[in-house]
């Protein structure tokens, strides 16, 4: 048992497939070149996933144990402009909004490994703005609802699962949204001070300053636009 | 006789990762308080799950004095009983057993155990106990509430736990109880992801994944299932709270109470019991999975043998840790739900007998002509397996449909759950405290007390929950604090039940032995030196002990072998440690 097979260095490994069982059966890291950080970010998500699987499989449970009939969500969502009901323009404009904003991050992603700390900036703010856009449309969303009487314990159009559903996943992801914005704010102000470039460390820590922190923050801006499509499919649109 | 020939432990890989710097504390607070020692967050984290589960002791006592000496004390009220089962059941479980397996035992044990200086993220690490110190803190202050804790039971059913009925249900108990529990959820996850991180990116040069110890093995996987099971919970807990002050009916179908109709109607109550056991049931291998890792650990060191099946006991921890995500409805056979769904179920959970049995065969098997030393974390390490033993075979009983659907609500599902996942998970603790305590204090316990402690504690439990078998295959139901009308049940389950609570009161007044054993040994107890039970894992090779925060000095270990090299024929001792490069000193290494 002592001579356990391992490879002798990161570098000279095998690839694809077969570097898989390698890198698992080696020492110190099992995902090589993947930092501490993206990691715990990675699981992390991982785990969050089990969560937002959660709600979304005990909203499609209530609605199946309800005996009252589910509202259309076409109607219920719809915005009257100029004398037409358009079904689901305001969801539609916040998809795209959100879909957007993943967009400016991937792009500040890759101008902080570039060391372009305006242009990282720049693009992080769009995207905080673009999320705080998408949060506010859902404060008009949620407004427009609760004054025609939609509430978490019963709404004019149906089954009261439905504004339960409603306002407990809309709510959660927006705090997810709300959250991510707060951490944007945060670290479009280390870009800007240069803690990434001078290796600053963060408050109570000493693990330096790194620019791999917008990317990390990027991963889950990332997944909270990707939940934001499933709710989009199996509330929305189902 | 095993055909050894000793080889040369080969080149060591270069460090991939650079040594990092740690946050050193520049004053009492950051060095005590609100530390980023690993090793602090662990002692922070034991100490206040050990508060936590006396009191659940406790609770545990005037339980059993209600049900032994029925009509006899006025004060424990049928509801107050609820209230003392639902706060036991769950502070024992998830406040007590969690955390100190894994916030306790993890902390301590992971970094020192892989090589590594501290946790990944030690800033998130204090965060993770803080945020468990809070969640406690409200569960606890539920005690003071008006109307008291909440009595819904530690399932916490649905739609009696937030109906007038049950107590707390519409006071404040039930909503501390769900705050208390998103709270230790988020806490976990921070905690829980630093655990998952450090196992997989942190470990010292050497160290590949098949020669951790098993202790880490267990711990890791524990964590990686409670950071998928506790999502469930937490969303049961949410829409419960949505449901309780909003009005909701997620869980709560169409009611009439005291002859009114409720405004709630058509949720789904048993969509709660999904949740709520696809969360618990791999909570049960969350506490045991750790009980399995450190006692093969235990048992290979105090027999000085090498560990049998080493890769089979990592498969088989994983493969339970797997299984145990597709059991959970076994819980639910008197629910009510399809027959094949049963059927599917009573399937996946008799199959998890297969690896759990594997265990078994091979730590009886790492005994096998060992030099087995009768010290005390080996006592309670073979005490650890006859009552896992005991507690699964009658798992086997429960998990047919048939045979789960009388006994379900009867005393013999109490018996079955307290010998496996309550008294075997705690003689594990007990054994693994005993063992490492003096890596943390760098005194021996005391070894008289700790004999005491051992054989009352053993032979009470089993005092305690081998005639509650009995007691409940004649029928007696659980969570009813007294049975009324005796004519179905043989009057002798009286005195059956007197003794039972006896047993019990010794059993926890003899945990005031092993507390004062504790506080006592720091300043009393022998110097246990660096390496008392002369192990082979890197926490018994740090320079100083207890071990100084970055716990390595200058130097981070290399290692050369698996944890489990004991009486290796033709080395100097009948141990060799992880970091010893015999029989020579390889290339590429200079530690």
């Amino acid at each position: 048992m002592t001579d356990m097979p391992h490879t002798d260095s990161a570098t000279d490994r095998p690839t694809g497939l077969g570097g898989i069982p390698a890198d698992w059966s080696s020492d110190q890291t099992a995902f090589k070149n993947v930092s501490w950080g993206k990691a715990m970010m990675w699981i992390f998500l991982l785990s969050d996933t089990f969560v937002f699987g959660s709600f979304l499989i005990g909203y499609m449970t209530v609605r199946m144990s309800t005996v009252v009939p589910w509202p259309n969500p076409s109607e219920v969502f719809a915005l009257h402009i100029g004398g037409t009901e358009f079904p689901l323009l305001l969801i539609a404009i916040m998809t795209f909004v959100l879909i957007s904003s993943s967009g400016t991050m991937a792009m500040a992603v890759n101008f902080a490994y570039r060391r372009n700390r305006k242009a990282t900036a720049m693009l992080m703010l769009a995207t905080a703005a673009l999320g705080a856009a998408f949060v506010g449309m859902q404060v008009f969303e949620w407004s427009k609802l609760i004054s025609e009487g939609a509430r978490p314990w019963a709404n004019p159009w149906g089954a009261s699962q439905f504004g339960s559903a409603f306002f407990m996943i809309t709510g959660f992801h927006g705090t997810h949204v709300t959250i991510g914005v707060i951490f944007l704010v945060i670290v479009v102000r280390k870009v800007l001070r240069g803690d990434y470039d001078n290796e600053t460390p963060g408050f109570f820590t000493s693990r330096k300053g790194r620019y791999e922190c917008v990317e990390i923050m990027g991963l889950y801006w990332h997944f909270v636009d990707l939940v934001w499509v499933f709710i989009f499919a199996f509330f929305y649109l189902w | 006789m095993v055909e050894f020939t000793p080889k040369a432990a080969g080149a060591v890989p270069p460090a991939e990762v650079p040594d990092v710097e740690l946050y050193h504390p520049t004053n009492w607070w950051t060095k005590y308080v609100f530390s980023q020692d690993a090793k602090v967050i662990a002692i922070q984290y034991s100490g206040t799950a050990i508060l936590v589960g006396l009191i659940a002791l406790v609770l545990s006592w005037l339980m059993r004095l209600q049900l032994g000496f029925p009509d006899t004390f006025s004060f424990i009220s049928a509801e107050a009983y609820y209230q003392f089962i639902t706060m036991h059941g769950m502070i024992m479980v998830i406040y007590l057993l969690t955390a100190l397996f894994l916030g306790g035992f993890g902390n301590y044990l992971i970094p020192l155990m892989i090589g590594a200086r501290d946790m990944a993220f030690p800033y998130v690490n204090m965060l993770s106990f803080w945020i468990y110190f809070l969640a406690v803190l409200v569960l606890v202050s539920s005690f003071f509430s008006p109307g008291g804790p909440t009595g819904a039971g530690w399932t916490l059913y649905p739609p009696q736990a937030i109906m007038s009925g049950t107590p707390g249900g519409q006071d404040a108990g039930i909503l501390l109880m769900l705050i208390s529990l998103v709270l230790f959820i988020i806490g976990f996850t921070m905690g829980g992801l630093n655990y998952v991180v450090t196992v997989l990116q942190c470990r010292a040069r050497g160290m590949t994944l098949m020669r951790m110890p098993l202790t880490i093995w267990a711990i890791f996987t524990a964590t990686v299932m409670a950071l998928l099971a506790f999502p469930a919970l937490f969303v049961a807990g949410v829409m419960m709270l949505f449901d309780r002050l909003l009005g909701s009916s997620f869980f709560m179908p169409a009611l009439v109470e005291l002859g009114e109709r409720l405004e709630y109607g058509g949720g789904s109550p048993i969509l709660f019991q999904h949740l709520f056991w696809f969360f618990g049931h791999p909570e049960v291998y969350i506490v045991a999975l750790p009980a399995f890792g450190i006692v093969s650990d235990l048992i290979s060191v105090h027999a000085r043998k090498t560990i049998f099946g080493y890769r089979m006991m990592v498969w088989a921890i994983v493969i339970i840790g797997a299984l145990s995500f597709i059991v959970w409805a076994h819980h639910m056979y008197v629910s009510g739900m399809n027959p094949w769904f049963g059927f599917f179920f009573a399937t996946t959970t008799l199959i998890i007998a297969v690896p759990t049995a594997i265990k078994v065969y091979n730590w009886v098997l790492t005994l096998w002509r060992g030099d087995i030393h009768f010290s005390i974390p080996m006592l309670f390490a073979l005490a650890f397996i006859v009552t896992f033993l005991n507690g699964g075979l009658s798992g086997l009983f429960l998990g047919n449909v048939v045979v789960d659907v009388p006994l379900s609500d009867t005393m013999f599902v109490v018996a079955h759950f307290h010998m496996v996942m309550g008294v075997a998970p705690i003689l594990a603790i007990f054994g693994a405290i005993y063992h490492w305590y003096p890596k943390i204090a760098g005194k021996m316990l005391d070894d008289t007390m700790g004999k005491i402690h051992f054989w009352i504690t053993f032979i009470g439990a089993y005092a305690i929950f081998f005639p509650m078998h009995y007691v409940g295959l004649v029928g007696v139901p659980r969570r009813y604090p007294e049975i009324g009308d005796m004519s179905f049940v043989p009057e002798s389950i009286n005195e059956l039940n007197a003794f039972i609570s006896i047993a019990a009161l010794i059993v926890g007044a003899a945990q005031v032995l092993f507390i004062f054993n504790l506080l006592w040994s720091i300043r009393h107890g022998k110097d246990s030196g660096g390496n008392p039970w002369r192990a082979t894992t890197l926490e018994w090779q740090t320079p100083t002990t207890p071990p100084p925060h970055g716990n390595w000095g200058q130097n981070l270990p290399v290692v050369y072998r698996w944890a489990y090299d004991y009486s290796v024929p033709g080395a100097d001792e009948d141990f060799l440690a992880q970091n010893d490069p015999w029989p020579d000193k390889p290339d590429g290494a200079q530690a």
